[in-house]
C-alpha cells in the first residue's frame, strides 16, 4: 500500500506555499503544503524551497469528494475512460470520486471493482473509489459479491444498483442489513420501476403539453419512503442519490427528525434546471431523475441550506455524441457535471447567501467521505492532514464551453451559460494537479 | 413563418391567414384544372417514420395540385431507435435539395430538432409527431368548423376566427396529439374546448390547460356543443389497465346511438367529427358516423385545402396570398 497516492505520505511531491488563501471564506492565511501534507499554516509563511502559488482572493477549499460519478470504463470507453473522467475531476476541484457500478461488466465483483481502483491509481488525477452493485448484473435478483468487494483492494464501502432502483424490497431490506457488517451503506437511485415505464421527463405541466411520458414524482418519493422504513426497521444507514422533488425532501426532513439514519444528495442540475427547458427537445436537456419544477428547485435549495439534504453529488453522466444526436425519446439520459459543478453550487447556493463557503466544504467535501468511510479525504484544512485542497476565484466569469472540458463527454447542459468562479488549482495529496486552472501532470505515485 | 410545427405558437392573424388561403385552394380543387402553378420546380419530401397512408396521400395531393415535385421517404423501418437516423436523413434530404420536408415522426420533437439544430435548412411541416402536435389536423378541422357555423348562419367565412363556439373533443386526450393541436388553436380563434375522457387518459397537468374537462359525455353533450370530436382509442390501452373493457368504454365515452338520438331531440346543431381512422361500435357508432351531421369526409377534402395552404405560405413566403390566387 505504500506506493498508494491514497495513502501514501512518503512520496516526494515537493514543496508548495499557497500564499493568501481565503480558507473556507474565513481566515486569508499561507499554507505549506510538503510532501503531501499541510505542515504550516500562517501569515507571511516562507520557504525557500518552496514553489509560491499566489492565491489571494482565491477560495480555499479540502479536496472536493463525489459521491456520484460515471467514469464509464470498463465497457463504454467511448463515453468516458478513468483517465479522462479523472482529468475532469481534477479540473473541477474534486480529489477523489465514487465511481458508480453500471459499467459494463458490472462492478458486481472483486475483479471489477479492483480494476476500476488500479485505473485510478495509474491515471493520477483524483482519487477513484469504487461503488460495487447491490445485484448481479445491477438486474435486482440476487446479492452481488458484496463482501468480497469490501474487502478487496478497493475497500468497497458504497454499493448501489444507480442507473436502477432495488425495487424488491426484500433484497432491499436484505442488503441494508448485509453491509452493517463492514459499515457499508446502500446508495439507492429511487425510482419505482413501473411508475415510470419509458418516462422520459418530469411528469407536469410541461409533459401535459409535449405529449412525453412523464416520471412523476411519487414514483421516487414512494421509493424513499420505503427505504427510510427498513432503514429504521432493520437499524441501518441509507443513503439516496440524487433527490429531485419537494415531497422527497419532505420525506427526508420527517427520517432524519424521526432520528433514521438517511443521508441524501441533490445533484447541481436539479438545483438550477427545470424541466421547461424540455420544451426544446434538445436531448442535453433528457436526465434521470429528470429536471424538475420551479418549486421543486426551491425546495432542494432550502433542504441544502437546512442540513436536510447533506450532500451534493454530480452524477456526472458522459455520453457520446451520437447518444444525444437524436430524437429525444432514443436519447440516453444524463448530462456531465464535474467540471461545473462548483461553480452551479457557488451561483445557486453562495451568490443567493442560502449557505457559506464552510457548507460548500461539508456537502462537497466532507460529508461525502464520511459517507463513503473514505478515509484521508474531506479532511479539514489543518497543519497535519492531507494537503487535499481545491483553490476557486469567486469572482471569475465562466462561459460554459463543453467543447473545452477534459471529459470526453459534450453533454453539458451549461452550454454557453455564464458560471460564476473558477477552479485555479488542485492539490491532491500535497501534488498540484491543476494550476492556472489547467492540467498540469499526474501524481508522481501514479503508475 | 418558416416552418410549420405547433398550433400552439401560431398567432391569430397567421392562422386565419393559413384558413383563408385554404378556403381559395378549395375553389381550386372545384375547378376542372384543379392545379395551380405556385410551387412548380420545387421539391416537397414527404418524409415518414410512421405509417399514415391518409396523411401522406393528403400531402401528396396538396403539393401535386401546387405543381411541386414531390418525393416520399418511408423511414420506416430504418433504424430511429439509436443513433443519427434522423440527422443522416435530413442531410440526404438537403442533399436532394429540398424545399419542404413534410415530416411524420414517433417521437415529440422530432420536427422541432429538425427545424432548430441546422441539420437542413427547408421549411419544416410538421405532419404529426409523438403524442405532441399534427398541426395541420387542427386546422382543417378549424375550417371544418368555420364551413359549418357559414353554412348554418348563411355568413362568409373569410377573415373569420371560430368565436364563441363550442367543441367537445372526447377521447385519449393522454396519447392524442389531435386533442393538443385542437386544443391551442381553438383557443386561440376564440372557440371553447371542453375534454371529456375517462380519468386515466388525461394526462397530469391537465388543470393548466385552456380547456373544462369533465368525465361524463352526456353532460357535455346537453350543452348542445356546435362540434363533438370524436378521438381513436387504441384497442390496446385496454390492456395497460386504462380502462377496463371496450364495452364499458363505448357505453360512457362513445357517442352511441342513444346519445345521437338526445343530440337530434334537443334540436342540437352538433357536427360530428373524427380525424379518422375510426373505430366504429367503440369511439363512433356507425349511425353517428354516418349521419348528416358528421363531418367526417368534409375533414378528409379540407386536409388537402389546408396543406396546399400551408406548402404555398411556406414556400412562397408570400403573405399576401390573395392576390397571387
Ligand atoms: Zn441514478
Amino acid at each position: 500500500m505504500s506506493q498508494d497516492p491514497q495513502q501514501a505520505t512518503a512520496v516526494d511531491t515537493g514543496s508548495w506555499l499557497v500564499c493568501q488563501a481565503n480558507v473556507l471564506g474565513e481566515t486569508v492565511t499561507d499554507l505549506l503544503i510538503v510532501d503531501g501534507v499541510i505542515t504550516q499554516m500562517g501569515t507571511e509563511l516562507s520557504d525557500e524551497n518552496a514553489t509560491v502559488i499566489d492565491a489571494s482572493h482565491q477560495i480555499a477549499l479540502p479536496g472536493l469528494v463525489d459521491i456520484h460519478t460515471h467514469l464509464r470504463e470498463p465497457g463504454r470507453e467511448d463515453a468516458e475512460t478513468v483517465e479522462t473522467g479523472t482529468r475532469a475531476a481534477a479540473k473541477g476541484g474534486y480529489t477523489a470520486v465514487f465511481a458508480m457500478a453500471n459499467s459494463n461488466p458490472v462492478a458486481d465483483t472483486a475483479g471489477v471493482v479492483e480494476q476500476v481502483w488500479g485505473l485510478g491509481r495509474a491515471a493520477g488525477w483524483t482519487q477513484v473509489q469504487p461503488i460495487g452493485a447491490v445485484t448481479v448484473g445491477l438486474e435486482g435478483k440476487n446479492l452481488s459479491e458484496i463482501g468480497a468487494m469490501a474487502e478487496s483492494r478497493a475497500q468497497v464501502r458504497v454499493f448501489s444498483d444507480d442507473g436502477k432502483c432495488v425495487h424488491d424490497p426484500l433484497l432491499m431490506r436484505r442488503a441494508l442489513e448485509y453491509v452493517k457488517t463492514f459499515d457499508g451503506v446502500v446508495a439507492q437511485h429511487a425510482q419505482e420501476p413501473r411508475l415510470t415505464e419509458d418516462a422520459q421527463m418530469n411528469e407536469g405541466s410541461v409533459s401535459a403539453d409535449l405529449g412525453l411520458a412523464g416520471w412523476p414524482a411519487v414514483a421516487e418519493e414512494s421509493i424513499i419512503a420505503r427505504d427510510v422504513l427498513l432503514a429504521q426497521h432493520v437499524g441501518s444507514r441509507v443513503h439516496i442519490c440524487h433527490l429531485s422533488t419537494k415531497g422527497s425532501v419532505e420525506l427526508v426532513r420527517w427520517a432524519k427528525q424521526r432520528g433514521i439514519d438517511v443521508t441524501a444528495e441533490v445533484t447541481p442540475h436539479h438545483l438550477l434546471l427545470t424541466d421547461e427547458l424540455v420544451r426544446t427537445f434538445d436531448p442535453v436537456f433528457k436526465v434521470n431523475p429528470p429536471l424538475r419544477t420551479d418549486e421543486d428547485v426551491a425546495a432542494v435549495r432550502a433542504a441544502v441550506a437546512d442540513g436536510t439534504i447533506d450532500v451534493v453529488g454530480t452524477d456526472h453522466a458522459p455520453h457520446p455524441r451520437e447518444d444525444k444526436e437524436c430524437e429525444w425519446s432514443c436519447a440516453a439520459m444524463g448530462m456531465t457535471g464535474l467540471e461545473t459543478a462548483l461553480s452551479v453550487v457557488h451561483h445557486t447556493l453562495v451568490e443567493t447567501g442560502a449557505i457559506s463557503w464552510r457548507d460548500v466544504a461539508r456537502i462537497m467535501s466532507q460529508t461525502p467521505a464520511q459517507i463513503g468511510r473514505l478515509e484521508g479525504q474531506g479532511r479539514p484544512l489543518e497543519v497535519g492532514e492531507p494537503a487535499n485542497i481545491v483553490l476557486f476565484d469567486p469572482a471569475a466569469v465562466t462561459t460554459v464551453d463543453p467543447e473545452k472540458h477534459a471529459s470526453k463527454g459534450r453533454n453539458s447542459p451549461y452550454k454557453g451559460l455564464t458560471l460564476p468562479g473558477s477552479v485555479r488549482a488542485t492539490f491532491f495529496k500535497g501534488h498540484p494537479v491543476v494550476l492556472d486552472g489547467e492540467l498540469m501532470r499526474p501524481h508522481p505515485a501514479a503508475r | 413563418m418558416k416552418h410549420l410545427l405547433s398550433t400552439k405558437n401560431l398567432t391569430r392573424d397567421q392562422a386565419i391567414e393559413i384558413l383563408d388561403t385554404a378556403d381559395r385552394m378549395a375553389d381550386v380543387g372545384q375547378q376542372s384544372v384543379k392545379k395551380l402553378p405556385a410551387l412548380r420546380g420545387r421539391t416537397v419530401v414527404n418524409l415518414f417514420f410512421e405509417d399514415s397512408t391518409r396523411t401522406r396521400i393528403s400531402f401528396e395531393t396538396a403539393a401535386k395540385r401546387l405543381s411541386a415535385d414531390v418525393i416520399n421517404f418511408s423511414a420506416k423501418g430504418s433504424s430511429v431507435s439509436k443513433g443519427e437516423s434522423l440527422k443522416d436523413t435530413a442531410q440526404t434530404l438537403m442533399a436532394m435539395e429540398a424545399d419542404a420536408v413534410v415530416i411524420r415522426h414517433g417521437a415529440s420533437g422530432a420536427p422541432q430538432q429538425l427545424a432548430t439544430t441546422g441539420w437542413i435548412d427547408a421549411a419544416v411541416l410538421n405532419a404529426g409527431d409523438g403524442k405532441h402536435e399534427h398541426p395541420t389536423q387542427a386546422l382543417l378541422d378549424a375550417m371544418t368548423l368555420r364551413e359549418h357555423r357559414s353554412k348554418l348562419a348563411g355568413t362568409a367565412t373569410t377573415g373569420t376566427g371560430l368565436d364563441g363556439m363550442h367543441v367537445v373533443i372526447a377521447g385519449d386526450i393522454l396519447h392524442s396529439r389531435v386533442a393538443r393541436s385542437n386544443m391551442w388553436l381553438l383557443n386561440t380563434l376564440g372557440a371553447r374546448v371542453t375534454f371529456v375522457a375517462p380519468p386515466t387518459l388525461l394526462p397530469v397537468g391537465v388543470e393548466h390547460w385552456p380547456a373544462r374537462i369533465v368525465f361524463d359525455l352526456d353532460q357535455a353533450l346537453a350543452q348542445n356543443p356546435d362540434a363533438v370530436m370524436l378521438l381513436r382509442v387504441q384497442r390496446e390501452r385496454m390492456h395497460a389497465a386504462f380502462f377496463p373493457s371496450e364495452a364499458e368504454y363505448a357505453r360512457w365515452w362513445g357517442l352511441t346511438p342513444e346519445r345521437l338520438a338526445a343530440l337530434d331531440a334537443a334540436g342540437a346543431t352538433t357536427a360530428i367529427m373524427h380525424p379518422g381512422p375510426m373505430n366504429r361500435g367503440l369511439e363512433i357508432s356507425s349511425v353517428a358516423a354516418d349521419s348528416p351531421r358528421s363531418t367526417v369526409l368534409r375533414q378528409v377534402a379540407n386536409g388537402v385545402s389546408v396543406r396546399m395552404a400551408c406548402l404555398y405560405l411556406l414556400l412562397t413566403g408570400d403573405n399576401s396570398a390573395a392576390q397571387v390566387l
